[in-house]
């Protein structure tokens, strides 16, 4: 079947069932999306459809036929530009494990909401967890990338 | 994790030709400041920092050997500093790789030296001399070199960002020097900046090396890794802990499309394929028969009922004793007893176990989250039937670890060990558990019953503190049994309590040893993670029942302790301790040694007027020796609290006749971004030697929340976690 990831159409071999997560990674070889619960619980596999978060660890190669994908390693704009400078800026990251998925939820919520309080932060991103809990500087990053946005 | 505590050695570089590493590249013939393969073989040549530490390379690119792993607290980043800061090298040129392989250069220094392995948050203590030396020797080198080549005298070279220059006008880069310096005699001696010449260890702009990676998805960890004809694997492990493989019947596994073998394995029954989701699928329609007649089959509840009836008796061996405990309670005015339960907890790292490995020729090569590297190394040679010096370990970085990577038996390299052997190493495998293989895979923080009984006289003053503790040991039935139990004690069960700093005549301190076959390990802050939260609630308590000010009362004991106070004085000050709180705000205090760093964390909550509450700030005071990297001293004390958190509010791994109840996120419950307080953290100013930050930032963010409920309620939770304990 094909498969559009990163503004790229490729034949992908793969059972129509598998994941999309696992057909990212395994066949099409990006590893940025990564493996956390397999069920939609911690969104570490999480990338656009349509500019849309999904979860792709739950999201069937043949639900995805014809749609956008984009992941973390194609990620691009100016919301995108902006989060991850604010995440590089304030040393967000710690084991990092979690944080493409972080850095995709924090784009699409800078993208419908420019300037979230603490609360809708809260709201957009408790689906991500991050168990180093770096939580502390992922709101300050969301709020520093809203100010560079202006 | 290893709460070791021994005396580090001290650090000789011996005056020796230096060995130069010439290594073939596709370049040609590249000379490098390191002998290549700096592995258990060269364990008889004595330790040369600079070929361990520190490769300088043609290219002008510095690459710093860590003897630590990294999974997310950023010891990687505090030894390039240490080493930048000699080596006057630049940001931009520094890069960080995992070593393996010698303990005689990669030893941690607060375990003797004697092996290497990251845990107790020793990582900088161990490495605070070490890489700084091999900075200044690789910079020395350097300057002897161009001094040389210009014909001046070293003394007149001025080294900066990574480029040395003469006023002659004469320069040159690391990398212009790289071949000439490694020619270079390795001086006997080298002189340490003073401190007050440090421009990186200290500042403020000196920045994180894999932040950028990390926000782009760059970062590799385990699970990215692709090998050439990779197979993948996932492994049917028991249902109940301590039960066997008695049959398995492969042929629906086969069946499945993409499945390559099905082999058994010492730890259940491994399903090959060449792609993830095909392993899952065959494993999942694999049938395996289970021989659990040697299992344990106990639950939680049969566990705490055991643990409480056995703390009503004197422990079977004693930790601490001073002064007459039991002739000062029988002359008490009064006594307070209380009785605590803590759940098992799940290091639940969002990276799940995996770990990859392949044979080439005589040498076996394993990727992986290497805690413990020589043990693994020996481990992995039995396995494999190589000799240790034929095991390479690539040592990863990983999606978080908690403890979870450093485990005695090295039970994820053995999975992948024996799988890539079983198919007669026919291609590289890589061995994925999945969240639930993760969730149920054992080596759990323990569970641990505490019985504490304190006599007070007329006035409210402890006259003696009896304390009972039932859990099983980390150590006991490890390699490290022999050397770390002394007489039934294992300090890992009983740190922060047998040890704790508060002036008391009369206390014992009294442990048993329960035996359980649920596997147990360390877990973030270890043994602190149950002793703090008894010990700073019960003097929270005996404060409050005697009319005391909780600050005011820790402060009268701890008179000869001025770390301690320094740190509760700090936290006191920064949060405004004593002032007025908004209507329906509570607070508490906690303050904890651990690994060598003293912590105080003083929470404020909001109750929600329905009996529920939120911790709305959290002020932290940190006096871990001397600041290498302030911000990263932060991180590590606002990640510490939201962990800390989250294991006291929600999370619980229980057991159901011998079954684990929770296998995923949904049902085990980490701290989510909606209940992560702001916080505040504040770095007591000290000369002293580095100690570490990764875990001392959890033990008190525990009882500093309990103490604000108890402040708010009245309600002492001493059943774990709070869902639970508030019910009670």
């Amino acid at each position: 079947m094909k498969l559009d990831i990163n503004g790229q159409v490729r034949e992908v071999d793969a059972d129509p069932d598998m994941p999309l997560l696992w057909a990212i990674r395994d066949v099409v070889g990006l590893t940025g999306t990564k493996f956390g619960c397999g069920m939609a619980q911690c969104g570490a596999c999480t990338v656009l459809q349509d500019g849309v978060p999904i979860r792709s660890c739950i999201t069937a190669l043949s639900d995805v036929e014809g749609a956008k994908i984009t992941t973390i390693e194609g990620l691009d704009g100016e919301v995108a530009e902006a989060v991850q400078t604010a995440w590089t800026n304030l040393d967000v990251p710690q084991c990092g494990y979690c944080q493409s998925g972080q850095v995709i939820a924090a784009t699409a919520l800078l993208t419908d909401n420019l300037k979230p309080t603490d609360a809708d932060i809260d709201a957009a991103m408790s689906g991500n967890l991050c168990r180093c809990a770096t939580y502390h500087r992922i709101r300050a990053g969301i709020h520093e990338a809203a100010k560079m946005l202006g | 994790m290893l709460p070791l505590k021994l005396k580090p050695e001290t650090f000789k570089p011996s005056r020796r030709q230096f060995l130069i590493g010439a290594a073939a590249t596709g370049a040609g013939l590249s000379i490098s400041f390191r002998v290549p393969g700096a592995r258990a073989d060269d364990a008889k040549v004595d330790p040369n920092p600079f070929n361990a530490y520190v490769t300088i390379s043609p290219d002008n690119k510095v690459t710093i050997l860590s003897a630590h792993m990294d999974m997310g607290q950023g010891c990687y980043f505090g030894i390039a500093t240490l080493v930048a800061e000699e080596l006057e090298a630049d940001r931009d040129q520094l890069e960080v790789v995992g070593a393996a392989g010698n303990p005689k250069f990669y030893g941690n220094l607060a375990w003797g030296g004697v092996a290497q392995g990251t845990g107790g948050s020793s990582a900088m203590f161990s490495s605070f001399d070490r890489y700084r030396k091999a900075g200044a020797l690789a910079r020395t080198m350097l300057m002897n070199a161009a001094a040389a080549q210009w014909n001046v005298p070293a003394g007149e070279i001025t080294v900066e960002k990574g480029a040395l220059s003469h006023p002659s006008g004469k320069q040159a880069t690391f990398g212009e020097l790289a071949d000439a310096a490694a020619k270079e005699l390795v001086p006997a001696e080298v002189a340490l900046k003073p401190r007050q010449q440090w421009k990186l260890i200290g500042s403020e702009d000196f920045r994180r090396l894999d932040s950028h990676d990390k926000a782009t998805g760059r970062q590799q960890y385990t699970i990215d890794l692709k090998l050439p004809g990779m197979l993948t694997a996932m492994v049917a492990h028991p249902p109940l802990f301590g039960a066997k493989v008695k049959s398995f019947d492969a042929a629906s596994a086969k069946a499945v499309k993409g499945v390559v073998d099905v082999v058994e394995i010492s730890r259940g029954v491994a399903v090959v394929a060449d792609n993830t989701w095909a392993a899952m699928k065959g494993r999942d329609a694999l049938k395996v028969e289970w021989d659990d007649s040697t299992a344990e089959k106990r639950g939680s509840t049969e566990l705490f009922a055991e643990y409480l009836k056995r703390a009503d008796q004197p422990g079977d061996a004693v930790a601490a004793n001073r002064g007459d405990v039991d002739g000062a309670m029988k002359s008490a005015a009064k006594v307070v007893e209380a009785s605590y339960q803590f759940p098992y907890l799940a290091h639940a790292a969002l990276e799940a176990m995996n770990a990859v490995a392949q044979k080439n020729g005589d040498t076996v090569e394993i990727w992986g989250g290497h805690q413990m590297p020589d043990l693994y190394q020996a481990i992995a040679a039995q396995v494999a039937g190589v000799k240790p010096e034929n095991v390479t370990l690539h040592v990863m970085k990983t999606g978080g670890g908690f403890g979870r990577r450093a485990v005695t038996d090295a039970d994820i390299i053995v999975e992948a060990v024996e799988t890539a052997k079983a198919i007669g190493w026919k291609a590289p495998v890589k061995v994925q558990w999945t969240r639930e293989d993760d969730m149920r895979g054992g080596r759990y923080r323990p569970l641990f019953v505490h019985k504490v009984k304190v006599g007070l006289d007329a006035s409210g003053n402890i006259v003696a503190w009896q304390h009972r503790q039932v859990g099983q040991s980390i150590l006991v039935g490890t390699p490290f049994e022999g050397a770390l139990v002394k007489d039934g004690v294992d300090a890992t069960s009983v740190e922060g309590v047998s040890d704790h700093p508060y002036a008391m005549d009369n206390f014992r301190s009294e442990v048993t040893n329960a035996k359980v076959g649920v596997p147990v390990l360390w877990w973030r802050s270890v043994g602190h993670t149950h002793t703090a939260y008894v010990m700073e609630t019960m003097i929270d308590d005996i404060a409050r029942q005697t009319g005391k000010d909780p600050v005011e009362y820790r402060r009268t004991l701890l008179k000869d302790h001025p770390r301690h106070l320094a740190a509760l004085n700090l936290a006191a000050e920064k949060a405004g301790w004593g002032k007025e709180l908004p209507e329906g705000t509570f607070r508490g205090v906690a303050l904890h040694e651990s690994f060598g760093t003293v912590v105080s964390e003083i929470a404020d909550i909001k109750m929600d007027g329905k009996g529920g509450f939120k911790v709305e700030r959290v002020v932290c005071a940190v006096d871990c020796g001397t600041a290498i990297n302030p911000d990263q001293i932060r991180a590590q004390m606002e990640g510490g609290i939201g962990f800390g958190l989250g294991s006291v509010l929600h999370e619980e791994l229980s057991l159901t006749g011998g079954k684990v109840d929770q296998t995923n996120y949904d049902s085990y419950l980490p701290l989510r971004i909606d209940e992560m307080p702001r916080v505040e953290v504040h770095i007591v100013p000290s000369d002293a030697p580095p100690s570490g930050v990764g875990e001392p930032g959890v033990p008190p963010i525990g009882p500093a929340v309990a103490n604000a409920v108890a402040s708010a309620t009245g309600k002492r939770i001493r059943i774990l976690p709070f869902a639970k304990g508030l019910a009670a």
